[in-house]
């Protein structure tokens, strides 16, 4: 670090830089620089916007100069860190501000909080030896004894606490788009890790049993006349069905190939939703579905109406209460279910399937029933959590299931830490909350002119976060594992050190 | 009969785009086993390149005559394709090598959607009609049913049949090709030997890239349109070209792209359009199932 040493440094360091700026620049060359926007005649046009050029090729030297020099490296990670959170509750400020008195800001900020130290506190890093020191065990396991119950109590108090601060006008947005979008995705995603997370099969056409739940509902509603209560359970078996049906050829295949066969029996799924328009009105989709009940009560302003029943003026938001709780119960039937599962010889026997095919095999495990409950369940749940999206829409269309969508649960699976079921609401709160916010980001409009949507750049950054989740944390937000079984003393497990099995 | 015969050529057209972006897949399967999913995008990607330089050629340097215009395109298109290819090979998928096994085939995946995304965003979410390049015909029979054969039909199996042969040559007969070859077989024997693994890696998602630009450039002629989304669809269908015809083997890919281009050709015409992608991605699936080292693939054996 002396000073005759740095000097031939730095015109290496400047050559480096200089190289990754032209790297980024012949990239944004004609992507960036160039637009072709067609004219009222339908012919291309070329509009220029070489500023943007410049800008790469600026951004990405001076960045990849100052992560270079060693200090400035990690001085600029730092701030990174912290520029990334100040903005986080500036956003969070900005819109909170709109409508929320101070005490519900605190509540939420309080509620973000302990879910961020939650994150840190359970991604701590695991010795590689896979002892943890005593004091972060004790401390790890009373985190996670606290958290469930703590996140369900402060789960059942988020709707009523925001009614009550926002009244029924300005509560809609947090229970409905945050509340309910996060849920299903949480309950997806619960889903979604019995297959990848527990039994190791990676699952990328996972949406195709939220649509058959969808169309179930849909379907039975419409043209048989079943109430919910009853569809409910059709739509759970009829995607379990499925899922046996579409898991049945797939399961002597290995992990990447596997991965691919289920991406197909997706799309398959999805274009014959489109084709097929007898019955499913194809691109148009399915309207006028029956709305959800309160068990046979109407959430209507009649008479025999909900809200006439028990004496209250007539408000949407009921149903909107309503559908939160529902979802609430019905994804934490599914954490209660998987975790009971792992107790059982069955959920023994997909862990291990995940670890080792060929050592369960030779273990006498039947591999095939495994694989097939394995799929059969996590389809179920994606069954029944499509019956409440069409239920909650009242309106269903093949444009809901895209791969887009099985990537996203798989990303909140992925994220999550695969096999933790906490890590996987985390995830979901992180991304699905995270893309909900960006929707609305007018702060953004103020920096950039006001042509700026920030929806557009949803998937963009949604896109970049999962390539960049890889990178720096492959083993997601909580990267440790709880063995559900040991030989005399508990020890966390890395989760580095666990191989997914050959699915 | 002249149906069957019109269908056959547009068949083997489109085959032939297939099978170009088909060994790109291929390639990187065979050296590094992963299925690179953002190669379909990155396809797309290159279509809008060439789309983009077409336009910068003949509306600002006023280059009039089109076959020089296009020459430009698809070597400006191949160059610049790479140099993407080479970025995101570099930091999405090197840092990831050793790590766990769905590590890279997740990083795809939000590579494939970023990009999509990011074209969306740079180039706007409508369809952008090319302007028409190569319309003449020639009509190979009489009658009131005419087989006609598209100078851009020409073109692209022209093309596609010159840079086969060029990559072939390469693969086959250069030290790269050699090397290539070496680390597909064992990676860490060929570092042992003195083979820079990362840079030949490096170099196969290059030229799988370049492959992909000849097919966006000649898909982009040959359909008139692109939109931000065409990576998906194609890119699917490309991976089951090189499913098809055994992954790992190139000559297969090329058979496998043919085969996928003609079974969806006969299909829209003999039955329905609607269900021509389910087709594709049926044969995905039964091949996958009932045969999956392909037509020309090496049986694969499982060591404990």
């Amino acid at each position: 670090m002396d000073a005759p040493k740095s000097a031939p440094d730095l015109s290496a360091l400047l050559r480096n830089a200089i190289f990754a700026g032209l790297i980024a620049a012949g990239l944004a060359f004609p992507i960036l620089a160039l637009r072709a926007e067609p004219d009222l005649n339908n012919h291309l046009e070329l509009l220029n916007r070489w500023p943007l050029m410049l800008w790469a090729f600026g951004i990405v030297a001076t960045g990849h100069l100052l992560a270079q020099v060693p200090w400035i490296g990690s001085a600029l990670r730092w701030g990174l860190w912290a520029c990334g959170a100040l903005i986080a509750i500036w956003m969070l400020v900005s819109i909170a501000s709109g409508d929320l008195p101070m005490a519900g800001r605190i509540v939420l900020f309080v509620l973000l909080g302990s879910a961020a130290l939650l994150a840190v506190g359970l991604s701590a890093p695991v010795n590689a030896d896979g002892a943890l020191h005593a004091r972060q065990t004790t401390v790890r396991a009373s985190v996670a004894k606290v958290a469930g119950p703590v996140g369900v109590v402060a789960l059942i108090a988020f709707p009523l606490v925001m009614l009550w601060m926002l009244g029924p006008g300005g509560s809609l947005k947090w229970i409905n788009n945050y509340g309910v979008q996060i849920l299903i995705y949480v309950m997806l995603g619960w889903g979604l890790n019995i297959v990848v997370g527990l039994a190791g099969l990676l699952d990328l056409g996972y949406v195709a049993f939220y649509a058959v739940g969808a169309y179930a509902y849909a379907l039975l509603s419409t043209t048989a006349g079943l109430s919910f209560w009853i569809c409910l359970p059709l739509a759970g078996l009829l995607a379990a069905l499925w899922g046996i049906i579409l898991g049945f050829p797939v399961l002597r295949l290995r992990g990447d190939y596997l991965a691919i066969v289920t991406l197909a029996f997706g799309e398959i799924i999805r274009l014959v939703l489109i084709n097929w328009t007898d019955v499913t009105n194809g691109n148009a989709g399915l309207s006028s579905i029956p709305r959800i009940t309160f068990f046979g009560l109407p959430f209507t302003a009649s008479d025999n109406g909900f809200a006439a029943t028990f004496g209250l003026e007539f408000s949407p938001i009921h149903r909107n209460i309503f559908l939160f709780y529902l979802i609430l119960a019905l994804a934490l039937i599914t954490n209660f279910v998987t975790l009971r599962l792992r107790r059982l010889p069955i959920g023994r026997a997909w862990e291990a399937l995940r670890e080792d095919e060929i050592a369960c095999r030779s273990l006498g495990i039947n591999t095939t029933n495994t694989k097939l409950t394995a799929f059969a369940l996590g389809a179920m749940f994606g069954g029944f959590a499509g019956s409440f999206f069409a239920v909650r829409q009242g309106f269903v269309n093949p444009d809901s299931f895209t791969f887009l969508e099985s990537a996203t649960i798989l990303a909140v699976v992925v994220l999550g830490g695969m096999g933790s079921q906490i890590g996987v609401a985390l995830a979901a709160v992180v991304m699905i909350g995270g893309t909900e916010i960006l929707r609305e980001l007018d702060l953004l409009k103020a920096i950039f002119g006001p042509n700026f949507d920030p929806a557009q750049y949803r998937m963009l950054i949604f896109g970049f976060a999962m390539v960049g989740m890889m990178i720096w944390k492959p083993r997601g937000i909580v990267s440790s594992r709880e063995p559900s079984i040991f030989l005399k003393t508990r020890k966390s497990v890395s989760a580095s050190l666990v191989r997914e099995g050959h699915g | 009969m002249e149906n069957f015969l019109q269908q056959l050529i547009n068949g083997l057209t489109l085959g032939s785009i297939y099978g170009l972006i088909a060994i790109g897949y291929t390639m990187v399967f065979g050296i590094i086993g992963m299925v690179n999913f953002a190669h379909g995008d990155v396809f797309m990607v290159s279509a809008f390149i060439a789309l983009l330089i077409f336009l910068a050629v003949t509306q600002v340097l006023g280059i009039a005559s089109l076959p020089v215009a296009f020459v430009l395109v698809l070597l400006a298109a191949m160059v610049l394709t790479a140099l993407w290819a080479w970025v995101i090979e570099r930091v999405a998928y090197r840092p990831l090598r050793g790590s766990f096994r769905l590590a890279p085939l997740i990083s795809a995946i939000g590579m494939s959607i970023f990009l999509a995304n990011f074209v969306q965003v740079a180039q706007g979410p409508r369809n952008k009609p090319v302007p028409p390049m190569f319309t003449d015909v020639i009509a190979l029979t009489d009658g009131p049913y005419k087989v006609v054969l598209s100078y851009k039909q020409i073109l692209i199996m022209v093309v596609t049949a010159a840079l086969l042969l060029g990559f072939w040559w390469l693969v086959q007969k250069t030290s790269l090709g050699r090397a290539q070859r070496a680390c597909e077989q064992d990676r860490k024997m060929a570092a042992l030997l003195g083979i820079d693994v990362d840079r030949t890696i490096s170099l196969t998602f290059v030229i799988g890239a370049a492959l992909a630009a000849v097919a966006g450039t000649l898909y982009m002629m040959y359909y008139g349109v692109v939109n931000f989304y065409d990576g998906f669809i194609p890119g699917v269908k490309a991976f089951t070209a090189a499913v098809l015809g055994g992954i790992g083997s190139l000559p297969g890919a090329v058979l496998g792209g043919l085969l996928i281009g003609l079974i969806e050709v006969f299909w829209s015409a003999y039955f329905s359009t609607d269900y021509k992608d389910v087709a594709a991605f049926s044969i995905l699936a039964i091949v996958l199932i009932f045969m999956p080292s392909g037509i020309l693939g090496r049986p694969e054996v499982e060591k404990v």
